[in-house]
């Protein structure tokens, strides 16, 4: 009896020594859309550099949430933080850094009866079918972009985010840019108050509406509409081409853009040049100026230097637009004021 | 051996010890009691705590404003109580027929055998999580309604009738109905023949000695006596409806407006929480979100008290003499 009390309470006392001399762990947590390739790069710098970064993907509000709590060591979000989150008391203490780490697109899905070449749209007829102006697929509006395409005499039916998302706030960003009407009336957030249309949860739940309601619309992930093989339309951008939205052309967006401030954030939708795939955007990691551990700075700070430049070559394997150059030369600048 | 023995040439010590054993249980089992108040008390506090920003805001408007704004910052719970009371109502209508005549064949009809198989069945669907019950609804039943069934009904009653007008979706208030039923009607199966096999044989006998058909006997006799046990089941059943989350909200549509059309799509207070809660940032959306689970807490407790209460009532008429 005795022996195996001894035997248990030695094997307990291994199970329970291990973790105590295991690495450093770090915490993190926010938005959905980067998680893959945010758990791939941690999971490789683990074993690179041994340190743990346990990623939460709980969603870029509560990415931003808990960031500024304080309950984790840095955050990550779809939607840059606004004036008034920076302003906040702990923003004010945090002080956080915007470190964009990939591009995404926003692009908009379709399952239209009869209609199987691209379908091209515009932002002005986009807010206005998201707005409930436009009712059906053979609106003039719609016609007179899609010459050759046989658009049927079916109503449209609108789909969108049903959680709050960053995916949403790219949308509806994209949307108040190009419409007036959409700006005044709806807005630019995670979370709308929609004029039209049906919920669904998650970029599955929205594509789930498109691919099983005949002649409806719908935002996805760009990632996403290619994992799935779902049609999407080209959107016409700012210089007036319909651009298919890849990888490339949402880089390109991002290399074109002036939208970005000198602490990364702002938006880069509907950006200039030729080959610019509108609705794109950054995702970030929210990192505090002052990281009073030494040991966790190091690898934060190492763990950036990585990102920015051996990471990114990782991105386009795992199909998400890497950085433009300048943005990096740029990044690296602002990881030396980590204190 | 030791101790038996010790017990009868000391029965003194053994009547101590077990005097102390019964305290100790008390103590134990009142602690436990204790708790299980004490965590919905905390419950309730940090419900209310947490929703008082909204609470402070929008007053008693929130439960009638029909505007839901996170750009603007501004809530109302009313088309979510709308969408949760309508579905809810839907599920019933359409389970407790089909679930009290079902528990009328099991306990008053069917071979007992068979009665034993169908009632593991019946528990054995009470126990599916339910967002198999929604993947389900997604894949089968939404093409069905959006294809056959709402085409059909408009056909019936016309496509701008009150009840049934409107576009089809497929998703909407009805489909969120029917899941809800099919998730409901196994634990008004499974209560109400409980309540119905608690009735005394001597009831049934009577009747049937007096001349009384079978049918006679189950519908005079049987069912007002389990009266109040099948309410309770009804109750249990509506209290399940009102707070399931994950199947409707893949099945409703996620609009927040108050339509009257059944086939309209709508929200419910539990899917507008599962949606939008980890999103949602600032002062007033949190707390508005909050407050709405407040809402269908203070639901769900009244339900579940009247339930509790006519379950107590009737075993006792029932099970004490049978």
């Amino acid at each position: 009896m005795k022996n195996i009390f001894v035997t248990g309470a030695l094997s307990l006392s291994v199970l329970f020594a291990l973790p105590a001399s295991a690495q450093l762990k770090i915490n993190a947590a926010g938005a959905t859309f980067p998680a893959p390739i945010y758990q791939q790069w941690f999971g490789e710098y683990k074993t690179k550099a041994k340190v743990e970064i346990n990623y939460q993907s709980i969603g870029s509000g509560g990415g931003r949430k808990q960031f500024l709590e304080g309950t984790v060591d840095f955050g990550a979000s779809d939607k840059p933080m606004s004036d008034e989150e920076l302003n906040s008391e702990n923003g004010k203490k945090l002080k956080p850094l915007h470190f964009p780490t990939v591009l995404g697109g926003v692009v908009v899905a379709y399952n239209v009866t009869g209609v199987t070449g691209p379908l091209k749209l515009t932002g002005p007829v986009l807010a206005d079918i998201y707005m409930g102006n436009i009712k059906k697929w053979n609106d003039a509006k719609i016609a007179g972009i899609n010459a050759g395409v046989k658009l049927p005499d079916a109503a449209i039916v609108v789909t969108h985010r049903s959680d709050g998302s960053g995916t949403t706030f790219v949308f509806t960003d994209y949307l108040a840019q190009v419409s007036a009407d959409w700006k005044s009336k709806v807005g630019a957030n995670d979370q709308v108050s929609w004029p039209v249309g049906l919920g669904g949860k998650g970029n599955e739940g929205v594509s789930g509406l498109v691919k099983q309601t005949p002649n409806s619309i719908g935002y996805v992930e760009l990632l996403f509409a290619v994992q799935n093989k779902m049609p999407f339309a080209d959107m016409q951008n700012a210089a007036g081409k319909f651009v298919t939205p890849t990888f490339a052309s949402v880089t390109a967006a991002a290399a074109a853009s002036k939208g970005l401030a000198a602490d990364f954030r702002g938006s880069i939708v509907n950006a200039p040049g030729a080959g610019s795939y509108p609705i794109s955007s950054y995702t970030w990691l929210l990192i505090p100026t002052k990281i009073t551990d030494p040991a966790k700075k190091k690898a934060i700070v190492d763990f950036l230097k990585w990102m920015v430049t051996e990471g990114q070559k990782e991105a386009q394997g795992l199909s998400y637009a890497p950085l433009p150059k300048g943005v990096v030369a740029l990044e690296m600048k602002q990881i030396a004021a980590i204190q | 051996m030791s101790t038996s023995a010790a017990a009868v040439a000391k029965p003194k010590l053994a009547s101590k010890r077990l005097v102390g054993g019964d305290q100790v249980a008390q103590v134990f089992t009142c602690f436990f009691a204790v708790l299980i108040l004490a965590v919905t008390a905390f419950l309730v506090y940090e419900l209310w705590i947490s929703s008082s920003p909204s609470k402070e805001r929008f007053g008693f408007g929130f439960l009638t404003s029909r505007l839901w704004n996170p750009v603007t910052d501004q809530y109302g719970a009313l088309p979510y109580i709308y969408g949760t009371v309508l579905t809810s109502f839907l599920a019933l209508v359409i389970a407790v027929p089909l679930g009290v005549g079902a528990a009328i064949y099991l306990s008053e009809l069917a071979l007992p055998k068979w009665s034993n198989a169908l009632t593991f069945l019946v528990e054995l669907l009470a126990a599916v999580p339910s967002v198999i019950f929604g993947l389900l609804a997604i894949f089968t039943l939404v093409p069905i309604m959006r294809d056959y069934v709402q085409p059909g009904l408009q056909k019936v009653f016309g496509n701008e009738s009150f009840l049934f007008g409107g576009p089809t979706f497929g998703v909407g208030y009805l489909t969120a109905g029917l899941i809800l039923a099919v998730m409901t009607f196994p634990f008004i199966i499974s209560v109400s023949r409980e309540a119905l096999m608690a009735v005394p044989r001597e009831q049934r006998e009577a009747a049937l000695a007096l001349g009384a058909t079978q049918w006679e006997s189950t519908w005079q006799i049987v069912l007002p006596y389990a009266k109040l046990g099948i309410l309770g089941s009804v109750f249990l059943g509506l209290a399940r409806a009102l707070g399931e989350t994950m199947a409707v909200t893949m099945v409703i549509g996620n609009d927040p407006g108050i339509h009257a059309s059944l086939l309209s799509p709508g929200y419910t207070i539990a899917s507008v929480i599962a949606n939008e809660f980890s999103e949602a940032g600032g002062k007033y959306y949190p707390s508005a979100l909050v407050e709405l689970g407040l809402v269908l807490f203070a639901l769900t407790m009244i339900i579940n008290g009247v339930a509790q209460l006519l379950i107590v009532l009737t075993t006792k008429k029932g099970s004490a003499k049978a």
